[in-house]
């Protein structure tokens, strides 16, 4: 691996050296890297599409990484990752993609992440999205994430896209079996001309079951959003969408929350919020001796932690 | 030292222009304790907030050590050394207690020192220094977050607007304690508007405005006799000018 890609290895999932533990590194469209251990297994898709990790029923207190890297421009791939997840685990999973265009052609990575979650397991997804390079081709990422996940069985995901994506088009689907639980924390900011959408399906079909979506971006620029969130609460279960935008320049920012109930007992949530930056928060930082541009950096940074 | 030329200000309001501020002259001496008080509606906070270039006034001019900051901004004044606390302190999302008090130090601080400053309003720092600075954390508690990031600040002139707006009983008399305690280890000017007997009876000078003048300026132990009296005194002496 060259330079570059080890930058974008260090933005999109804190890359020094190679990690402990079972990882595998895909750079340019194959992979570079890969070590498994005896509970984390990752076997290449026969039809070289992608991969499938799995991990054996038990297996706790152990991280995988998959990150991928695109430093040549133009490069355009597809890539199908398949997660199995077996009972009683408690994993991380870092995944995440850096792209790096310093061509005039658009550089594409579209991952399809299925995670198929056992009986009481537990996992924590962690994805970065960054983009880098001077050129003049788009930096495209469309991630689909599909989740299943078992009998009280558990999943945390924590997805940010903070700088040099120009076109995003996000979708995650859910299906929680009873008692099961699905935490999304999404951390979003668009500049420039960049567009992104990001689309949550979540069925919550077992009794028990709950889902906690929250969503908090910031589009400066002429850069433009859209949220969606669907919940069906299809049993006896609690579900909450949450999405609080903060809007700058000329931006455009849409949020289209949706919730049905097809149980009485469903219980569902939904807000949205869309505004600027409030004056007081402003003036306040500045009667700390801040700056305006200085106060307004701060207040972004630290409603996308 | 801060001195205040004939201070106006005024606001238009559905064509009407109504002036807050009439013309106030001040001199506000180095590490002197400084109480404002009066009825509500009389130009207390609009003062404060033209001190700390939140308004700018529409005449007269303010010198600060002699130098003229008028037209300085919010941020300029700040870093010359003067303070405010705001009446209402406002919420953000995402920015913690900690992220606070280390900007208004201006330096990387150690969470032991941010402690320190927690401590000092009453707030047992391990639950607070994480907590995000948002709608979760009651209006006392805010209130005594913002005390602490003026203390952390340590300037020549910290203005605070009725900081015992919103603080229980329990945390007033320790309020008294933190604003002495300040004045008496920063070696700066405090400048307080409130309504309260306990702080006025602290202060070194009392300033009586109403209506947008200063009624009265001099030493607490000649302004603060005649302004007690019973409540119904209070506001008569506060509301009508010529008995005070």
């Amino acid at each position: 691996m060259d330079s570059i890609q080890w930058d974008l290895l260090r933005e999109i999932a804190g890359f020094h050296e190679i990690p402990e533990g079972a990882y595998n590194i895909r750079a340019n469209g194959t992979s570079v890297e890969r070590n498994t251990t005896e509970e984390v297994d990752i076997v290449s898709k026969k039809d070289g599409s992608g991969i499938d990790i799995i991990v054996k029923p038990g297996t706790k207190n152990r991280s995988v990484h998959i990150p991928v890297v695109l430093s040549q421009a133009g490069l355009s791939e597809v890539v199908y990752n398949d997660f199995f997840i077996g009972e009683d685990c408690d994993v991380t999973i870092i995944a995440g993609c850096g792209i790096h265009n310093s061509g005039d052609q658009d550089s594409r990575h579209d991952g399809i992440h299925r995670f198929f979650i056992g009986k009481n397991a537990r996992v924590k997804y962690v994805e970065k999205h960054y983009g880098s390079g001077e050129g003049t081709g788009e930096r495209i990422m469309n991630p689909k994430t599909v989740v299943e996940i078992a009998e009280n069985g558990y999943m945390e995901m924590d997805t940010v896209q903070i700088k040099g994506v120009d076109s995003t088009d996000r979708l995650t689907e859910a299906k929680l079996a009873e008692g099961a639980s699905l935490v999304v924390m999404e951390r979003l900011m668009t500049h420039g001309d960049q567009d992104a959408r990001s689309e949550f399906a979540v069925e919550l079909d077992g009794e028990g079951s709950s889902a906690n979506i929250v969503s908090r971006s910031v589009a400066r620029d002429r850069s433009r959003q859209l949220f969606v969130s669907k919940i069906n609460g299809n049993a006896a279960c609690s579900g909450h969408s949450e999405c609080d935008a903060i809007i700058m320049d000329d931006a455009k920012i849409s949020a289209v929350p949706e919730i049905s109930a097809n149980d009485p007992n469903a219980a569902l949530i939904h807000e949205a919020a869309i505004g600027k930056i409030a004056g007081e928060q402003i003036i306040k930082l500045m009667t700390l001796g801040l700056t305006e541009q200085e106060a307004e950096e701060q207040i972004v940074n630290g409603f996308l932690k | 030292m801060l001195e205040l030329k004939n201070i106006s200000f005024g606001v238009t309001e559905d064509a009407d222009e109504k002036e807050i501020l009439k013309d106030i002259s001040l001199v506000l001496e180095d590490n002197r304790f400084i109480a404002i008080t009066g009825p509500n509606g009389g130009g207390k906070s609009t003062l404060a907030k033209v001190i700390a270039g939140i308004k700018r006034p529409t005449e007269g001019r303010i010198l600060w050590d002699g130098q003229d900051i008028t037209d300085l901004s919010i941020t300029e004044r700040a870093k010359l050394g003067i303070s405010y606390a705001f009446q209402q302190p406002v919420r953000f999302k995402g920015v913690t207690v900690s992220d606070l008090i280390r900007l208004a130090t201006g330096n990387s601080i150690t969470t032991a020192d941010a402690c320190e400053y927690l401590s000092e309003v009453g707030l047992c720092a391990r639950d607070y220094i994480n907590r995000e600075v948002n709608a979760s954390l009651s209006g006392g508690e805010l209130k005594r977050i913002e005390i602490a990031t003026i203390i952390a600040r340590k300037t020549k002139l910290s203005v605070f607007d009725e900081p015992e707006a919103g603080i229980d009983l329990w945390s007033f008399s320790n309020l008294i304690s933190v604003f002495e305690k300040m004045h008496s280890q920063i070696k700066g000017s405090i400048l307080i508007i409130s309504h309260q007997e306990r702080i006025l009876n602290i202060a070194d000078e009392i300033i009586l405005i109403a209506d947008g003048r200063v009624v009265k300026h001099g030493a607490k132990e000649d302004i603060l006799p005649a302004l007690l009296g019973t409540p119904d005194m209070m506001q008569c002496r506060f509301g009508c000018q010529e008995e005070c």
